[in-house]
This record gives C-alpha cells, sequence and structure tokens, in this order.
C-alpha cells in the first residue's frame, strides 16, 4: 500500500469519525434542551423558551457560558488527574459509538452489497462496548480523588460502586441477547431480528430488557440513580469541584452514555435499524433508528421526570439480589430452552419456540 | 391472595407504571406559566407597591406633616421635617423614604389621616445604584401624578372594605 493510499484511507477514517462525533455532540447539546423542556411541560411550566426561537438556541448559549467560566482547580488538587478526569471520562463515552451501527447502505446503489453503516465494523461489537462501557468508572473515580474533597470523593466511590454492581447484571442481560443472536457482531445481531416487530428480541428476553434498560440508567448515573451526585447529601458528588469547561465535559459524556444506552438498546432488543413491520421499509433504516433510540432518550428524561432518587442500599439490593438472579435465572432458562429437544422429546416444542428466534440454529 | 397481588404488583412495576402514568397526564396538561414581562397576573388594588405623594384637585399637596407615618414606619424608612409656610399652614420640607429600608408593609398608608402617603401598583422601578432607590419628596409626588388615575380606582374600589 502506497503513502497516497494511506493518506486516504486515514482521511476517510476522520471523515467517519467526525461524521459520528459531530452529530453526537449535537445531540448531547440538543437532549439538554429537550429534557429541560420535557421535564418543564410535565410540571405544567414551560421551560426554556427564551433564547431563540422556542429557546432552541439555549444549549449554544450555556455551551458558550461553560466555554467562557474560569476553571478552578482547587489548590490541593492532583492537577494532573484533575484535568486528565473529564477526558477519561468523556473519551470512552464518544469512543463506544465506533461500533454502533446506525444501518445498512448501498450508498445510493453504487455498492453491490450493503455495508454496515459503523465507523468500525467489529465483530466482537457488544464485548468492546461492555468493555469501553466500564472504562468509564475510571473518569469519575479520578474526578473523585484528584478532587481532594470528602464530597468528591464519597461520590466517586458511589459511582463507582454502583457501576460495577449493574455492569454484571447488563452483561448476564446481554449473554441472553448472545444466546439468540449467536453472535458478538452488533450488525448480526440486528440481522437477526429482521422480519417485523414478532422477531424483535424484546419479546422473548422482555425481563432482560427492562434489566438492561434499568441498569443502563444506572450506568450513566441517571434518576433514579443518580445518587452518585445527590445533592442534598455529597452536593454534587465527583463533578463538586469542576467549574466551566471540564464541568461541560462531564455532562457530555452523562449524556452520551445516556445516547448510547438508547441506542443499544434499539439495536439489542427493538430490531435495530429494521421497520416494525416489512411493509414500512420504504422509510430508510437509519431514521427507525433514530426514532426508536430519540423515544428511549424521552423514556430517560421521563424517568427524571418522575422517580425519586432511590436510597443506596436500596440500589444495590435491586443491583444484586434482584437483577443478578433475574439475569441469571433467565439465562439457565434460555439454555435449557434451547436444548431441551435434544434431551427429552416430549420437550421439543420449548427448542422450537425459542428456535424462532435463533438464526443459528437452522 | 394478597401475597399474590403484591408479588404481581411488585414484578410488574406497577407503581412505577402509575408514577410514569401520572406525569404522561401532566405532559398534555396546559401549562400554567405567566411569561412575566409580556404576560401579568392581575394584581389587587390593595398591592403594595411603589410609595407616591398625592395632591388634592386644587393642586394642593395632601401632606400635613403630621409625621404618624414616620412614627409607624417599623423600618425606620421615612423621614420628614417640616415647616410653617407663608398661609400659616403646617407643610413638609423634606419627605423622603429610603426604599432599601422600606419593607413595603403599608402601615404608613393605614396610618396616614389625609390619604396623603399611599402605595401604587407599580412595582417596576429596580435600580443600578443605590442612591435611585432613595425617593425624596419630590421625586414621590411626581409618582403621585403620574399614578393619580389609578391610585383613585383603588382607593375606591377597597373603600367598601374599611
Amino acid at each position: 500500500m502506497g503513502w497516497l493510499d494511506m493518506a486516504i484511507t486515514a482521511g476517510i477514517w476522520a471523515l467517519e469519525i467526525l461524521a459520528i462525533a459531530v452529530p453526537v455532540a449535537l445531540t448531547v447539546a440538543y437532549t439538554t434542551y429537550i429534557e429541560r423542556r420535557v421535564i418543564g411541560i410535565m410540571q405544567i411550566r414551560k421551560g426554556c423558551n427564551r433564547v431563540g426561537p422556542f429557546g432552541l438556541l439555549q444549549p449554544l448559549a450555556d455551551g458558550l457560558k461553560l466555554f467562557l467560566k474560569e476553571t478552578i482547580i482547587p489548590t490541593n488538587a492532583n492537577k494532573l488527574l484533575f484535568i486528565a478526569a473529564p477526558v477519561m471520562a468523556l473519551v470512552p463515552a464518544l469512543v463506544a459509538f465506533a461500533v454502533v451501527p446506525f444501518g445498512e447502505t448501498q450508498l445510493f446503489g453504487i455498492w453491490d452489497e450493503a455495508h454496515v453503516m459503523a465507523v468500525a465494523h467489529l465483530n466482537v461489537g457488544l464485548l468492546y462496548v461492555l468493555a469501553i462501557g466500564s472504562l468509564s468508572i475510571y473518569g469519575v473515580l479520578m474526578a473523585g480523588w484528584a478532587s481532594n474533597s470528602k464530597y468528591a470523593l464519597i461520590g466517586a466511590v458511589r459511582a463507582t460502586c454502583q457501576m460495577i454492581s449493574y455492569e454484571i447484571s447488563m452483561g448476564f442481560a446481554l449473554v441472553c441477547v448472545l444466546m439468540l443472536a449467536g453472535s458478538m457482531d452488533l450488525a448480526k445481531i440486528v440481522d437477526a431480528q429482521a422480519g417485523g416487530f414478532w422477531h424483535w428480541y424484546i419479546i422473548p428476553l422482555f425481563p432482560m430488557f427492562l434489566v438492561y434498560f434499568i441498569s443502563g440508567c444506572a450506568e450513566s448515573n441517571r434518576t433514579p440513580f443518580d445518587l452518585v451526585e445527590g445533592e442534598a447529601e455529597i452536593v454534587a458528588g465527583h463533578i463538586v469541584e469542576y467549574s466551566g469547561m471540564w464541568f461541560a465535559t462531564f455532562s457530555l459524556a452523562e449524556y452520551g452514555a445516556m445516547i448510547l444506552i438508547s441506542l443499544l438498546t434499539c439495536i439489542l432488543f427493538l430490531g435495530g435499524w429494521h421497520a416494525p413491520i416489512e411493509a414500512l421499509d420504504f422509510i430508510p433504516g437509519t431514521v427507525w433508528l433514530l426514532l426508536k433510540a430519540a423515544f428511549f432518550i424521552f423514556v430517560f428524561i421521563w424517568f427524571r421526570a418522575t422517580f425519586p432518587r432511590y436510597r443506596y442500599d436500596q440500589m444495590m439490593r435491586l443491583g444484586w439480589k434482584i437483577f443478578l438472579p433475574w439475569t441469571l435465572g433467565w439465562v439457565a432458562v434460555l439454555g435449557i430452552c434451547t436444548y431441551a429437544g435434544e434431551l427429552n422429546h416430549s420437550l421439543q416444542f420449548l427448542s422450537d419456540m425459542i428456535g424462532f428466534y435463533q438464526p443459528w440454529r437452522s | 391472595m394478597r401475597f399474590i397481588k403484591h408479588a404481581l404488583k411488585t414484578w410488574l412495576l406497577w407503581e412505577l407504571v402509575k408514577g410514569l402514568a401520572l406525569t404522561m397526564r401532566y405532559f398534555f396538561k396546559k401549562s400554567i406559566t405567566v411569561e412575566y414581562p409580556e404576560e401579568r397576573t392581575p394584581l389587587s388594588p390593595r398591592f403594595r407597591g411603589l410609595h407616591a405623594l398625592r395632591r388634592y384637585e386644587s393642586g394642593e399637596e395632601r401632606c400635613i406633616a403630621c409625621k404618624l407615618c414616620e412614627v409607624i414606619c417599623p423600618a425606620l424608612a421615612i423621614v420628614i421635617e417640616s415647616e410653617e409656610r407663608d398661609d400659616g399652614s403646617r407643610r413638609t420640607t423634606r419627605y423622603d423614604i429610603d426604599m432599601t429600608k422600606c419593607i413595603y408593609c403599608g402601615l404608613c398608608q393605614e396610618a396616614c389621616p389625609v390619604d396623603a402617603i399611599v402605595e401604587t401598583q407599580h412595582f417596576e422601578y429596580a435600580s443600578e445604584t443605590r442612591e435611585a432607590l432613595y425617593y425624596t419628596k419630590d421625586m414621590l409626588l411626581e409618582v403621585g401624578e403620574q399614578y393619580e388615575a389609578q391610585i383613585a380606582a383603588n382607593i375606591k374600589a377597597d373603600a367598601p372594605y374599611r
């Protein structure tokens, strides 16, 4: 491969990355706007409607304000880690988008076969997402430790504990998806759900869908699991010492994680870019995926408008005593159902039922 | 039976669904926000805003410098000095209200025997300096001239209840 080819490849990569990162950043900005509006409307208020038409320029004004503010670094803080922490929080949130397949395209008929629209089409996409998702803990933990403040440290410890706890049940919920799809490739998982909403994994895996989504709330530290920030007792947790741009970076990471969870929920349980019925296929797949993801972002906000914060022990109980046994149990049930037919012929109907969702068996 | 009911409620996340349904109902309710600079809430005739000194229709000041308002003012915001005028009547030479001290209790208005000092419905007089909030006699009389129609209407509206 010559230098020119390499340069072109690198250029295309850069474009692909920009094509994901810029819309993600914009979506994050407007998610904050939507959040304020939706919560406002749910509390029969108006929400922000002053800056620009319908307040649509509010995120820009907020961003400008935050970027112009002074970055205050506490005297006794570990300066390097203090600055590195928000970056460590943001990078995994953005990097995880690399494997998210946004649809399949033939580029208006230029390509003969459909290509998956993802920056990196990994055959272990699911593992990658899980691995990168766990990395975001480091940002929080570093922020809490580097701030040299008791509230920040308590918040960070809480966050770490919570993320680790919920990661496990989240992982097992994903194992269930794997057992049905038979692949770690996110695009293959979506393809396994092709052909109408009765093929979607939300039907055989409804409890796992709930577990995944609720764990997603806990992973991204959203209400009702935002006791990491618990204003009443620990001010704002790990972000208590941050100001200006670095503070904005943390919320960018939080909202990025929220969007990622929404997208992944759609990809894993709601048929990704497939229309609910095949007659609606004329609408491009990407639009379907984004619509479904938008719904889940709305649900995140809806949760925030509805639920009070969990107490710490209640949250741990939910993670370890309820979600973990449930997900483990569901893995066992799925496994038994899959091979029940081979054990005993009278149980073949179980295998057939579950086999409907398992393209790898036929 | 109760056990089954309880278990069902727990596992179907019934209470959470109910909560979500409630917020969703409110989502479609009309917002009750009054968008202040453009829209305003109605004000009571008894509203206690900026003070004003009134005049009679003849143009004569109502204030007779009895200093009842100065005495009753709990925040000691009013300062009055008086002198005998050429025609022998007692009039104020100085009538200052410090709006930064005033607590808008309306006692000056209650105390006044001649309805000279009143509180108007005007409340948007924020300023950038403290000095601008130190209202002298001339300023108060000017406010009175500006809002006389409103003040008269409010006193009339409230009269049956006094």
